[in-house]
Order: structure tokens, then sequence, then C-alpha cells
């Protein structure tokens, strides 16, 4: 539309057009506010649903309160029974100045509006390295670790697989693709599978990679060194990735990449004799952007959950290991916590994605975000 | 009813699918006679280990795998006193027994460890025993006497004062003739360990079982609790098979029923599912598996209950929208809504089957995904606190370093299992997928 304008109205047109965006990415954020907001709430629901988390909190109040009273020495010459009185009255006092005596929805208000401040209490075993308690620092500090791995295996997998796939759509048939098809099953087995045969052969059996960890033990000294150390340690768990979504992400590009060089227009560029880069680049890739974004996402969105084992197995630092060793603790505020921001983290994901459409997908700038 | 047969012919022309067929059938068998020979209840009561493993190895290789290395590592050698004749004497109040338990040892190794079994009836007081070790060359080895109680474990291993004066670890210094005691080696041949006992009793009688333990076991091999891994590895088919088909079934058709509702229904039906899906997009699986395991029971059969609610309103569900939205206005939908079908028809008996065929290879391909899960959670300590699993045999041995100490058959056996079971499903998937999805095969 913007060729029919004159130079004014285009500009307008833009304005207009980052006008929708910004309308539209407010109208997603809204809405997945509230389907976080709605998620979380469950969550609370499912982990209060025999009343555990009640129970626990009562259990942790009055173990607090009577080790208190019993180490006071204040109350060392109190009779026995009196001194149980005076615990259970403080208990009881705890328990109303926590409202913990209303009933369960208002109390789960309670709990989902300190969740969604992501106000996510205390331990009850864990700390974080630097030593605090609250399970939001504990979380915060693992976060760049799984960044890190799964960004770096993400993105390589990506960029790989996209082009692979191209390149395998212009030869279909031939002895690679057939290759490519024939290995596409291997994927059934999720990355910590591949990870234990990896630490096998490259740990143990032929020890030349560390099979576990982040860092050598101690840190070496410098940032260089540092660093380098970090990237041995993340080859073994990196492939693991590679290995357990590659082919079966060729398989799915290269037939989506079939299925849309068969379209007409792109017969026809190449009747008009185009030079098979330009036909990639303007006919293959660009109308089909948005699928690729979206399924980007949804990789992104399924390999979040994968890290905890895979994080696990390789006794990398990030958040799986942290709520493995939550589960070994029974530690339930970081558990309950995990989930919390594992939900933001979807939710991050979905809302990048949305915003990403509404830059790529014209149809949304046309129609002001009604579709 | 025809498209499936034809679609059935035309699968015989993939040789993935020929191979993952086989593959199901050999898994959906093996599944059958495990739960013939080893009932369920038995199986658990094996599993939970304890007195019933006491004549088993610790931490035995497969048989196998030694052989097929060139090893020649000993199985377990059990000497039960009910196979030989005792020398036996009475005096006043009681009797006099001589037991010889006799064995061959031609292995090159020593065997892991050796326990004598003690059981007296019908004694008034405990009885006592004296224990000497006769060795191929000759030798005699007293290994001292003690009481024992009715049923009574000799730890000939663990006999600290015998280490000390071998100067070597028991089951070594036994076997090891007049070798260096740094480097000690098997003298093979006839080994005879007699127990002479006085039991106090008219008829009291002793049960004495000899039992060299070996360092290879069977097919599978045992693991920390002395347990023989085939049960798990037996057991773990049916367990993964039925968790991954029950959870397949049970997210693809309620999601499809859904999907089929909403389309059909419209309006605010229709938007309610989609906020649902929305929701549910952004619910992390696995976390609240964890959590639900955490706090309630890792019971199999909630987690398939946790597994399905949430897989309900799956991202499929947008999908199955795209391609139902289109039958929606077909004409013969239009001809059935004439004739007065209602909604419920419609939904299950015209909607629905049509889209069926496109759903068989995704409804394949899903199922190693649950099976996987189902192993997931076992690794990561929250399997079925009673049935045994190929995932919570993988978590035994991650938990006690079973590749650090070199027992690789311990990761490897149950790795394998899973592989064939994903593999079968997912090449039989993606040959149905070509099958089913005839635009897959364009070009």
């Amino acid at each position: 539309m913007s060729d029919i304008a004159p130079v004014s109205g285009r500009r307008h047109g833009w304005l207009r057009d980052l006008r929708r965006i910004v309308f539209f990415t407010a109208k997603r954020l809204l809405a997945l506010f509230v389907t976080v907001m709605i998620g979380v709430y469950l969550t609370i629901v499912i982990a209060n649903m025999g009343g555990q988390v009640d129970e626990l909190r009562e259990l942790q109040i009055r173990m607090t309160i009577s080790e208190e009273v019993r180490a006071d020495p204040s109350f060392m010459q109190m009779p026995s029974e009196e001194r149980n009185e005076l615990i259970e009255e403080q208990v009881q006092m705890e328990i109303q100045r926590r409202n913990l005596d209303q009933p369960f929805f208002l109390r789960s208000i309670d709990y989902l509006n300190q969740a969604m401040r992501l106000d996510l209490g205390r331990a009850e075993e864990m700390h974080s390295d630097t030593g605090a308690r609250d399970v939001y620092d504990i979380i915060v500090e693992r976060l760049p670790a799984t960044l890190l791995l799964f960004g770096t295996a993400n993105l390589l997998v990506f960029f790989v697989s996209v082009y692979a796939a191209l390149w395998l759509s212009r030869r279909y048939g031939s002895r690679a693709d057939r290759a490519v098809i024939a290995l596409a099953p291997s994927s059934a087995a999720p990355a910590w599978f591949y990870g234990i045969f990896l630490i096998l052969f490259f740990g143990f059996l032929a020890p030349i990679l560390p099979p576990g960890g982040m860092v050598d033990i101690p840190p070496p000294e410098g940032r260089w060194a540092y660093s380098l150390s970090v990237l041995q340690h993340m080859i073994l768990p990196v492939t693991a990735m590679f290995l357990s979504s590659i082919f079966i992400s060729i398989y799915s590009w290269r037939t989506f990449f079939l299925i849309h060089s068969s379209e007409d227009y792109v017969e026809m560029a190449r009747a008009k004799g185009l030079p098979s880069s330009l036909i990639q680049s303007r006919y293959i890739l660009r109308p089909t952007l948005s699928p690729i974004i979206t399924s980007f996402a949804l990789m992104l969105i399924g390999l979040w959950s994968g890290a905890i084992i895979l994080e696990q197995v390789f006794n990398w630092p990030g958040l799986g290991t942290l709520l493995f060793q939550a589960i070994g603790f029974r530690d339930t505020p970081v558990i309950i916590g995990g989930v919390v921001v594992f939900a933001y983290l979807l939710a991050v994901t979905v809302f990048m994605l949305d915003i990403l459409y509404a830059i790529l997908d014209p149809r949304v700038r046309i129609e002001g975000g009604r579709s | 009813m025809r498209r499936w047969l034809d679609g059935l012919q035309e699968l015989r022309r993939y040789p993935s699918a020929i191979g993952g067929l086989a593959i199901i059938f050999f898994l959906i068998f093996l599944a059958l006679y495990t739960v013939i020979t080893i009932p369920y209840s038995e199986a658990l009561d094996k599993w939970r280990g304890g007195e019933a493993w006491r004549m088993h190895p610790v931490n035995a290789s497969p048989v196998w795998v030694d052989r097929l290395t060139g090893g020649d590592k000993p199985r377990t050698q059990i000497i039960s006193s009910a196979d030989v004749r005792p020398q036996e004497a009475s005096f006043d109040g009681g009797r006099q027994l001589r037991i010889p338990l006799a064995f061959d040892y031609d292995s090159g190794e020593f065997p892991s460890e050796i326990n004598l079994y003690l059981h007296t009836e019908g004694s008034d007081r405990e009885a006592f025993v004296r224990l000497n070790w006769h060795t191929p060359d000759g030798q005699t080895i007293p290994l001292g006497g003690q009481r024992v109680a009715r049923d009574d474990r000799v730890s000939i291993s663990q006999n600290r004062a015998l280490e000390g004066r071998l100067g070597m670890v028991p089951h070594v210094g036994l076997l090891a003739g007049d070798s260096d005691p740094q480097a000690p080696e098997v003298q093979k041949g006839q080994y005879r360990l007699t127990v002479d006992a006085i039991l106090f009793g008219e008829d009291a009688s002793l049960d004495a079982d000899l039992v060299v333990y070996g360092r290879v076991h069977g097919i599978a091999g045992t693991d920390f609790q002395r347990r023989d891994l085939m049960v798990a590895l037996l057991w773990g088919t049916p367990v993964a098979l039925a968790f991954g088909l029950l959870a397949a079934v049970g997210t693809t058709i309620t999601t499809l029923i859904i999907a089929a509702t909403g389309v059909w229904f419209g309006g605010w039906v229709d938007a309610l599912i989609q906020r649902l899906t929305e929701v549910n997009i952004i619910l992390p699986l696995l976390p609240i598996l964890v959590m639900v395991g955490t706090l309630y029971s890792t019971s199999i059969w909630l987690m398939l209950g946790v597994v399905i609610l949430l897989g309900i309103f799956s991202a499929g569900i947008k999908t199955y929208r795209a391609m139902l939205l289109p039958i929606r206005e077909a004409p013969y939908i239009e001809a059935a809504r004439a004739y007065g079908a209602g909604n419920t028809r419609i939904i299950m008996r015209y909607m629905i089957p049509r889209i069926l065929p496109v759903l068989i290879p995704t409804f394949v391909t899903l199922i190693p995904t649950f099976v996987f899960l189902e192993a997931s959670l076992a690794v990561l300590g929250l399997g079925d606190p009673e049935l045994p699993t190929w995932g919570k045999v993988l978590n035994d041995a991650q938990e006690q370093s079973a590749l650090y100490n070199g027992f690789y058959y311990w990761v490897i056996s149950p790795a394998i299992l899973l592989m064939l079971t994903g593999l079968g499903f997912a090449m039989l998937g993606f040959a149905l997928d070509r099958v089913f999805n005839p635009r897959l095969r364009t070009q």
C-alpha cells in the first residue's frame, strides 16, 4: 500500500503501523499477564490441594517458635507445661498474623499476590551460593547458567537445521536426504539420554572431556582461562542436545520447504531463470518466516522443561539441577518457586513470539491486531 | 475402512515400518511373557529387595558380556549341605555333625565374597560350629568357631582376624594358595569347607549353605542390593508400554474431542477453549510433575493422571482446530444436520473420524515421548515407589555412580531397551506419516 501513497502518506502509514504494533503488543501483554496469573493460581491450587502448603507453613512456624522458646534462658526455669502453653499461644498468634486461619480462597489470593510479585518466600533447607535464603535469589542465581547452555544449543540446532534443510530440499531424494529421513526417528530419545552415552564415551572410556560440571575445580584464574574451561564443559551437553533434536528438525524443515518450493510463484521464479540463492531468500524463506519463528519459539518452550534432566545428568548448575536438589531436600518453597519461574519464562517466550509476529506478519499491522 | 486397509497395504513398502513393527511386536511379546511368568505382586515383592536376594552377588556384570570380552569371571556357586552326606555321632543330650562342603574352583579370578548360611532346627541351646578350610594342595586353614543362632550368617569375607592372618581379604587369601600377597593368583582345584557342629538336642539338625559369590550373574547382572536386574528390565517393558499407550490415548483423544466440540459450537465455547489452551501452554509440565511427585505421591498412576490432565488442552488443539474448521462447512455435515443428527452425533461420528487418519502418525510418535517422560521422572528420583521400571534402574545406577565405578551394563541395558522402544514407535510413526499424509510425498 505504501507504493501508492505519497511521501507524506508513507510516513503516516509507518507511524500507523507502529501504533498498531504497540496497541497489539499491549493487548497481548495484558492477555498474557492474565494467563500467567491463572497459571500461577492453578499451580498454587495444585500445590495446596491436600492442604500441604498450609501444613508445611504451620509446622515451620511451630518449629521455629519452640526452638526459640527452648533456647531462651529467661524461660529455662518455667515448668514444661507452662512452657508448652506459651509455645502454643505464640504459634496461634503467628498463624493469625500470617492469615493462615482464613479460608483457602483468601489465603490463596495472598499466595497468588506474593507469587506474581516473585516474592517466593524463604527456602527451608537450601541457600544460594552467596548465602541468601530467599527462593528468588536462589533461582535467579542459577538462571544465567541455564540460559547460556540452552541458548547456545537452541541457536545452533535452529540455524544448522534450517540451512541444512534448505540445502536438502534442493537435493530431494539424494543419498543425504534419505540418510536424514532414516535418522529422524533417533530423535525419539531426549537429550539426557544421549548425554548418558556421551558421558560414558568421552568422560570415562576415552577421557578427553569433563563428564560434568560447569568449570574446573578450582575455577581457573583469569577471564580467558575461565571462559575456556566453561566452553570445554559445554561441549558434551550441547552435543547431546544437538544430537537429540537435529535430525527431526532437519526432517521437518525439509518437508516444510519442499511443500513451499512447489508453490506456483516459486515455479514461476524458476521459470524466469532467477538464481537459486535469490529464489531461496526471496521466494521461499520470506513467506515462510512466520511459521519458522513460531516453530523456533515452540522449540524453546519444549526445551525449557527438557532442561531439568539434562542439567542433572551433566551436573550443570542451572535451574534444572536446582529443582532436582530441591526434590532431594523436599524443599517445597523452592519447587513451587521453580514452577512459577518456569511459567514466567514460558510466558516471556510466548510474548516475544507475539511481538515478532506483529513485526513480521503484515496482517497484524493492517488489521491493527484484530486477528 | 477401505482407506485404512489401503494404508496398511502401502505400509509394507516401507522398510522402516516393517522394522518398527517388528520391534513393537517383540516388546509386546516381552511384556506379555513378563506379566505371565512374573506376576505383578511377585515382581513388587522381589524388587523390594532384602533376604530373597542374599545368595546373589553384589554388582555382578552379565555373564555374556564377560564371555564375549574373553573374560573368565566366576559364577556364583552354592554348595548346600542337603546334597552331601554328613558324618554324625551322637552323645548324651546332643549330636555331633561333620559336613564337608566341597566345590571345584577353576576360574582365573577371585570370587567377590564368601558367606556361609546356617540354619538349625530343634536345638535346645545355641549350636556350636567350627570351620576348617581345605585347599587343593592339602593345606588346612582354620576359620575359627562360634555359636550360631537359629538362622545365622557367617561372613567369612568379613572375618578381620582371618584377614590379618592371610594378609589379604579372606575371599582372595583363601583361594590364593602360596602366591604373592601383592599379586595374588587363583589356585585352581577342589576346595573343601568342613563344618563341625555340636547340636544340643536329640533330633536337632543343621543346614549349611556355602555361597561363593561370583563376579558375573545371569543375562542382566545384579545391582548394589544384589537384585537381579532382569526383573526390572522385564517388568519395565509392560510398564513403559502401558504408560506410553495410556498417556498417548488419553491426551490425543480428549484433545481431539475438545477441539471438535470447540469448532462445532463456535462462539464462546471456542473462545474459552482457546484461552484455556493458552493458559496450558505456559504451564510447565515437567516442573508441575516434579511438584506433584514431591508433595503427594510418586505413584505412576497419579503421574499418568496429571500428564493426561495437563495434556488435554495441549497445543495440539490449535492444529486440530485448523484441520477441523473446513470440515465443519462440508456438505456431508450439512446433510447430517438436515436429517436431524444431534450435536454429539455430528462431533463423534462425522467430524472426528474424518481427521483420525491424519492423527494416527502423531499418536504413534507420541508414545515414546511418554515412555521417556516416565523414565525422566524416574531418573529425577520421582519414579514409582514400588514398580520396577527402566528409569528406576537408571536412577539407581546414577546414584551409585555406576559409570564412574565401571558398571557399564547397569546403564546400558535399560538405555538400550528405552532406545528400542523409542525407535520402534518412531520408525512406524514416520512411515505412517508418509502413508496417511500424502502431501509429504509430493514431488
